[in-house]
């Protein structure tokens, strides 16, 4: 059993405060929390509204059906009512003019005035879904000691007792289990990877929805010994990470779509240099500023294509904030084994959801920066770009050792990285770059498989799809009329194709699922296979994918 | 045994470039400071004195046109031990590069910033550049002053230097790389190839050198002279102010500390998990 509950009002009024405070005192009890974020670019006014689904079992993702609105304005209600059980709840000022039978009209604000603080209105509504809940409230000091001074958090938590007198007990929940979660985002888990993974010169430009990973950062950058820099441009952003890299250290940039628009020319400077660089594309719609503060999927053949010329890259997706984490430590190793840009590619439903999960294992950990061992020697002079087998040249530290220096150049190079317009270095120079895209291919990771192993209905997906589509797996499953299966890919450019191959021979019909208007991840299959998929299920609204629209659109598809 | 000296290699330039010049004048420079090549960066973007770093035997990085900023700030950054030069020219510093130029000066890395001013593209042969004079090549913009820009923009180091003048040249070129913080030197060199206007004998005419009672540290005097301009143009420091550079600002980077050289503390990182609990 789970609950799912909506916070809503207009910016400025504290609906993410609120939000946070009840998530992390639910989490605090032991229960599970899965929380979407739905928000306006804007600083004031306009409707934002997060959703804190919250259980005993492991909640995957969020859900469209709501059994308690706490509303801040009267928009909140005239906008997600629809959405209400009939037996849900909703909460809100005495003040607020609307007639429902599932409302609770609570003095509110009266209370958070007597408790010394008008803002502190939605703590005295925490309170009220506290006590509906029948939820003790352990630990309240202290998660409210985490948001505010001693003085404001004094008000809030007497605010929570007020609001607990306002009603009485309603449902029926036991948690109680002890908790040893982390309760995290797409971003933040991409943040802490990426110091997981030492990197220690951050540039970027601020854009939604990736400019949370940069945040954390540089609020970590004096303790971690980490730069992280805001540049002028995206491009300075990327060409900084870049000459960083090149200094030797490892070195990261984030951006959205727009942003890696403008940094096109540095990946493919990566791609050309040989210069490790791992980019997070936190994706929103588009094109150009589109929709600034939501989700989709529309930058994938952008991005495994970006950039004059042909050079090895890889591109991850990121699936959920686990994965965030590890994929992200991963990144760092295999762009600074190859030698090449490594994309992580996210998006805003990813970046912003909080989750709770199991705190990050860092004796996983293995950071490995292959930074050559060459030493000095006058019958073998150094050579940035040699030609080898694997196609891999050894890498230097420039200034590190004496009587070496490093050169490398945009313009086709010889192997000592000095300008050529040889037509044979040429071709040995793309083939000895693209060798590495072979080599590569071993390290792919293949897709997950969720589902029922004999599956006529293989559905394919990427990215942060796969909690609202392994929820939909499992309940589709459920039904027994028909046997589901899902394949979900994290690495996807190169695609690795052998998972895919053995499950799409077994069905008897594949639909991709995706947060596009296009299909791009069936086209990508199309090209790299020859496999059709019989039909799409895309969402482009802007809006995350929930497990019940996948459910809704599959129970049509006869 | 390593090598102690800096060689230069057979260039693309044209026969009579100001380039030429310019080229040896920095290879003087960074001996006589007695650094080793492998304790130098020289970094371009793209144009035909971006491909200085190509000429030269230091660590090199040829970028891309009108990024020869980002690179360069970044690996001094991240390893102070690297005397790092931008050397590179007018259209990739001031036109494409305008946005890096401004804010690299408010960054204010510790690298030294040679300009090629000649006031036209060669590589692309004979376009009007941001420093083109009105009415050169068909120009009808008026010209950026790069140096009168810098120093209203905060640089502590600003100098003017012909190619003509290879004394005169080295040793603002010396000053300019021990001086700690951004400094800019706009060199003027004719293109023999394009600019028939601007020539060896159009700055030979026209440029003197700063007189030795000059107060570089006043900004307003530097400023009116970094506005001579037409028939008399000086040349030498132009200002001066001690600053205090990025990396001096930053606990972590300040004095002898290198980021290069520095480990993760992974058990550090660890602890960050606390923030979610």
């Amino acid at each position: 059993m789970n609950y799912n509950i909506l916070i809503g009002g207009a910016a400025g009024q504290g609906v993410e405060t609120v939000s946070a405070i009840f998530e992390r005192i639910i989490k605090r009890q032991g229960f599970e929390v899965f929380t979407i974020k739905d928000y306006m670019s804007r600083v004031r006014g306009g409707h934002n509204f997060l959703q804190i689904r919250f259980g005993i079992d492991k909640i995957y993702s969020h859900i469209d059906e709501i059994d308690g609105i706490i509303a801040m304005n009267v928009e909140t209600i005239e906008n997600h009512i629809d959405r209400l059980n009939s037996d849900g709840f909703i909460i809100c000022d005495d003040e607020i003019d609307y007639t429902d039978t599932r409302i609770l009209k609570l003095p509110l604000k009266q209370c958070a005035k007597d408790c010394g603080n008008i803002k502190a209105f939605g703590s005295v509504a925490i309170g009220s879904v506290l006590e509906l809940f029948g939820i003790s409230e352990t630990g309240i000091e202290k998660v409210f000691g985490e948001f505010f001074n001693e003085e404001i958090a004094f008000q809030n938590i007497k605010a929570v007792e007020s609001g607990r007198k306002l009603v009485s007990k309603k449902i029926d929940t036991s948690s109680n289990s002890e908790d040893n979660n982390i309760l995290i985002n797409g971003n933040e888990a991409v943040a802490l990877g990426t110091l997981a993974a030492g990197c220690k010169f951050y540039s970027a430009y601020p854009m939604t929805p990736s400019t949370s990973i940069m945040n954390y950062l540089a609020a970590k950058m004096n303790d971690a010994e980490i730069v992280v820099e805001q540049a002028e441009d995206e491009i300075a952003a990327i060409i900084m990470a870049i000459g960083a890299s090149y200094a030797g250290v490892r070195a990261m940039t984030g951006t959205s779509g727009g942003g890696f628009s403008l940094m096109v020319e540095g990946l493919g400077l990566s791609g050309m240099l040989e210069v490790p660089l791992v980019i997070a594309e936190v994706q929103r719609p588009g094109p150009t500023t589109g929709l600034p503060t939501r989700t989709e999927q529309s930058d994938l053949k952008f991005v495994i294509s970006a950039s004059q010329g042909e050079f090895p890259r890889m591109v991850i997706a990121l699936r959920n904030p686990e994965d965030a984490f590890y994929q992200t430590v991963r990144a760092f190793n295999i762009a600074d084994k190859y030698q090449i840009p490594v994309i992580l590619l996210s998006d805003q439903f990813l970046a912003d959801s909080t989750t709770t999960i199991k705190p990050f294992d860092f004796d996983r950990i293995m950071n490995e920066n292959f930074i050559s061992g060459y030493e000095y020697s006058e019958d073998k002079p150094y050579k940035r770009y040699e030609i080898t087998e694997s196609g891999i040249s050894p890498r230097l530290i420039p200034g590190k050792n004496p009587g070496v220096t490093v050169l490398v150049d945009s313009d086709e190079h010889d192997e000592t990285g000095h300008i050529t317009e040889s037509a044979s270095v040429r071709k040995d120079m793309t083939l000895k770059r693209m060798r590495k895209l072979e080599l590569l291919k071993n390290e792919l990771q293949e897709p997950l498989f969720i589902g029922d192993e004999d599956c006529e209905i293989l559905l394919l997906a990427w990215g942060s799809i796969l909690g609202p589509i392994t929820e939909a797996v499992e309940k589709l499953n459920k039904n027994k009329n028909k046997k589901y299966g899902t394949i979900v890919f994290g690495d996807i450019w190169p695609l690795p194709t052998k998972l895919l191959l053995e499950k799409a021979k077994k069905s008897k019909k594949l639909i991709n699922v995706e947060q596009n208007a296009t299909g791009q991840l069936a086209s990508i299959v199309s090209e790299v296979t020859g496999i059709l998929c019989h039909s799409s299920i895309l969402k482009y609204d802007g809006r995350p994918m929930s497990s019940e629209y996948i459910y809704k659109e599959l129970r049509r598809d006869k | 045994m390593c090598d102690l000296k800096f060689n230069i290699s057979e260039t693309a330039w044209c026969p009579g470039c100001g380039d030429h010049n310019i080229l040896e004048s920095l290879k003087n420079a960074l001996e006589s400071l007695g650094k080793k090549p492998h304790e130098v960066l020289v970094v371009g973007g793209i144009g035909q004195a971006a491909k200085t770093p190509q000429y030269i035997s230091a660590n090199g990085f040829c970028g891309l046109h009108g990024r020869s900023l980002p690179p360069a700030v970044a690996a001094k950054i991240v390893n102070s031990n690297l005397t790092v030069v931008v050397d590179t020219g007018d259209g990739d510093s001031y036109g494409e590069g305008g946005n890096h130029f401004i804010h690299n000066i408010r960054r204010n890395v510790d690298i030294t910033h040679f300009v090629h001013n000649n006031q036209i593209y060669g590589l692309t042969k004979g376009q009007v550049s941001p420093t083109t004079d009105i009415q050169v090549a068909g120009a009808i913009h008026e010209p950026l002053n790069p140096v009168l820009l810098a120093i209203t923009m905060g640089a502590g180091f600003v100098a003017r230097a012909f190619s003509g003048d290879k004394e005169h040249l080295t040793a603002i070129m010396i000053e300019a790389i021990k001086y700690k913080g951004y400094a800019l030197v706009d060199i003027l060199q004719p293109c023999v190839s394009f600019n028939k206007v601007n020539t060896h004998q159009w700055y030979s005419n026209r440029v003197y050198k700063i007189e030795e009672t000059y107060d570089a540290t006043n900004k307003l005097k530097a400023m009116e002279k970094a506005m001579e301009w037409g028939e008399r143009i000086p040349i030498g420091i132009l200002y001066k102010e001690v600053k205090k550079t990025f990396n001096d600002k930053i606990d972590f980077l300040k004095g002898n500390q290198v980021l290069v050289e520095k480990e993760t503390d992974i058990n550090k990182i660890k602890g960050y998990l606390k923030d979610f609990e």
